[in-house]
């Protein structure tokens, strides 16, 4: 609807843009190279066929899909319904949602470490499903796929569900009158207006939740087996780059796991083009 | 459509907390009526409206389609099971969806074949001159024509009771007019009873067969347009339907005499005449009787397009100061005080041209000033 932007107002967009070309691609284009080529210099494709080549390094691959795919579903599919449920806000709504943020401000490492304490074979956790006799012997939640699996998800479900939260409360409401008028019932209602409405916030949430969780590190070494079952990509890379110090090698595995994110990013674009293709607007009247 | 012959609306109470929104609203409409609220914002027009869609719940009263309760306050039948259709002032258009699959979502949801949707979802979109746009997406329309999709949307599904909360405000002054015609063109030919809420007054007069003027929660006034427009119960309603002079004062005499009664009312500015033109036989005319005496505190209520500008003998005639002026076309606003009182505001039409600071004189036929009973404050 507007005109395009006078000449001097497109001197605002410098700082944005130098900004995303120190910081993101000049680095990106940096590492590309670097993944590209051998320590002398000369191009060459080994540091991936070396990953590609060691079944180790593969496996490292769907370990870190295994922990990243089922906590994203998880943590998104929570916070659909928890978002939906808070939409007009309700009693105790600035509890809930400080408690959500804790995790986040006190960061992964602090988290892990009370979790190894609070979840481990001896510790309140399990005691008390042991004291109430839920389980016979202390469940394995930590140094265990468990372990890592809730800690990741402890770390992203806050930012999915702020980020919902969010969309849905800034639906229109009269959408929800309209569609009930129409004869629709609550569940109808949901299923017909307000998630495809939603679809949209759900992609982004998806998208940054995986993101994270895909490049998980802290919470794999302390909480899970870092050398076994748990070794997640973000790890061989660290390894590759210092205790092995194959900076190129680390470099093409980081490269490997940027295009596996952007890959599940395009999968879950491509849903959400499917399903909404509606004008990219929220319903505000 | 379920046929009915009657929707009351018994005693309806709606209070959130200490306010009560809508008071004691009882109400019936006869099939194929239209029937209109008429308020200022706050008078729970709204409220009311939507307590009879049952989207809010009622604290009391009852709600009736010929004898079937729908609503008695503790059992209620669901918005979604009542049949209805709503239009709502920001159109609440489903945005994800094309103006085709918003007019079909309510006879999907009743599982109509295919073939049938399709037909009446292309005579609604007809019906509203908007079959070349089925498959655009709500915002990339105007206004006007998301309304009137919003208003398909719901005739498509031919509801027992069509309700339109404010629909024309969102818009502009002249599309607001095309959209009134085509709304009351629509009700001419469909005969779908409906209610209708505004503010506006021209909106009120012109589309319904009987107007509902709310203040505060409480009924006003229910009538026709003519008898709201020239018959108004109160001051409030007089007000609200354009009568902008309202002077509160005492009545100084009361005198019987040609089958009216005329009564000389003692204002801040003036000494007004007034005939109460009941004729002898009306009810009314002993109401009046009961209601005024000598002494008793009153307010007039004087039409703007009623008085005139310009030398004339007689009773009511005041010297002015016109103070404010603004030309519309056919006549002058001109807002004045009279003279030696400056409190008192004189509002009326002129068609002579008049400038700030005029002196002239102002009249107006006793048979056009209303008076209306001072009861404590109401």
């Amino acid at each position: 609807m507007k005109g395009p932007p006078r000449n001097g107002a497109l001197l605002l967009l410098i700082p944005a843009i130098l900004f995303i070309v120190l910081l993101f691609v000049y680095p990106f284009g940096f590492g590309l190279v670097e993944s590209l080529t051998k320590p002398n210099g000369s191009f060459t494709l080994d540091n991936f066929a070396r990953f590609f080549g060691n079944a180790r390094e593969v496996r490292t691959i769907p370990v870190t899909l295994g922990i990243a795919v089922p906590v994203t579903f998880l943590a998104v599919g929570l916070a659909v319904p928890l978002s939906y449920y808070m939409r007009r806000g309700i009693k105790g709504e600035k509890v809930i949602t400080f408690f959500l943020i804790v995790p986040v401000t006190l960061g992964t490492v602090l988290i892990s470490e009370g979790m190894l304490s609070f979840m481990g074979p001896n510790g309140w956790l399990n005691l008390l499903l042991l004291a109430l006799h839920l389980v016979q012997k202390p469940v394995q939640f930590t140094h265990d796929y468990a372990g890592v699996a809730i800690s990741v998800g402890l770390q992203g479900f806050p930012y999915s569900f702020l980020m919902l939260l969010g969309y849905v409360s800034g639906i229109n409401p009269d959408l929800e009158k309209a569609s009930q008028m129409l004869g629709a019932n609550k569940w109808q209602t949901f299923w017909k207006v307000l998630f495809p409405l939603m679809v949209p916030g759900i992609a982004i949430s998806f998208c940054l939740n995986f993101v994270m969780a895909f490049s998980v590190y802290p919470s794999a070494v302390l909480l899970g087996q870092p050398s076994g079952p748990q070794r997640v990509i973000a790890l061989a890379a660290y390894q590759m780059a210092f205790e092995k110090f194959n900076f190129n090698a680390a470099t093409a595995i980081s490269m490997i796991m940027s295009a596996i994110e952007l890959a599940v990013i395009a999968v879950v674009l491509l849903w959400r083009s499917k399903m909404y293709k509606g004008a990219s607007i929220v319903g505000k009247g | 459509m379920r046929d009915f012959k009657r929707i009351s609306v018994r005693h309806l109470t709606k209070s959130f907390g200490e306010k009560t929104a809508v008071d004691d609203f009882s109400i019936e409409f006869g099939k194929e009526e239209f029937v209109t609220f008429l308020g200022p914002s706050g008078c729970g027009k709204s409220t009311a409206l939507n307590c009879i869609t049952g989207l809010i719940p009622i604290t009391s009263g009852e709600i009736y389609i010929d004898d079937e309760c729908i609503d008695d306050s503790r059992r209620s039948v669901p918005p979604e099971k009542r049949e209805f259709g709503m239009v709502f002032q920001n159109y609440a258009l489903f945005p994800h969806l094309t103006v085709r699959e918003n007019v079909a979502f309510g006879l999907k949801l009743r599982r109509l074949p295919r073939a049938e949707v399709e037909r009446r979802v292309g005579d609604a979109l007809r019906l509203v001159h908007l079959e070349s746009y089925a498959s655009k997406f709500p915002a990339q329309m105007s206004g006007g024509e998301q309304q009137r999709v919003a208003i398909a949307r719901c005739i498509v599904l031919e509801p027992r009771l069509l309700l339109l909360d404010e629909p024309l405000s969102n818009l502009d002054a002249k599309l607001r007019v095309e959209l009134r015609y085509e709304l009351k063109s629509l009700h001419e030919r469909l005969k779908v009873t409906t209610v209708y809420v505004t503010h506006d007054q021209s909106e009120a007069l012109a589309l319904s067969d009987r107007i509902v003027v709310l203040k505060l929660g409480r009924i006003q006034q229910v009538g026709s347009p003519q008898a709201i427009f020239t018959d108004p119960a109160n001051a409030f309603v007089a007000d609200f339907v354009g009568y902008k002079n309202a002077w509160k004062g005492r009545i100084e005499r009361l005198e019987e005499g040609g089958g009216s009664l005329k009564a000389a009312i003692r204002t801040d500015g003036a000494l007004i005449e007034a005939r109460l033109a009941y004729p002898a036989e009306d009810p009314r005319r002993a109401a009046l009787a009961t209601a005024f005496r000598e002494g008793s505190p009153v307010t007039t209520a004087i039409r703007p397009e009623d008085i005139e500008a310009g030398e004339r003998a007689g009773a009511n005639v005041f010297r002015c100061v016109a103070d404010l002026v603004e030309y519309q076309g056919h006549a002058n606003q001109v807002s004045a005080c009279i003279k030696g009182c400056e409190e008192a505001r004189v509002d009326l039409r002129s068609a002579a041209p008049l400038a700030f600071g005029d002196c002239f004189e102002a009249s107006v036929d006793p048979g056009k000033v209303l008076v209306f009973a001072d009861r404590g404050g109401g």
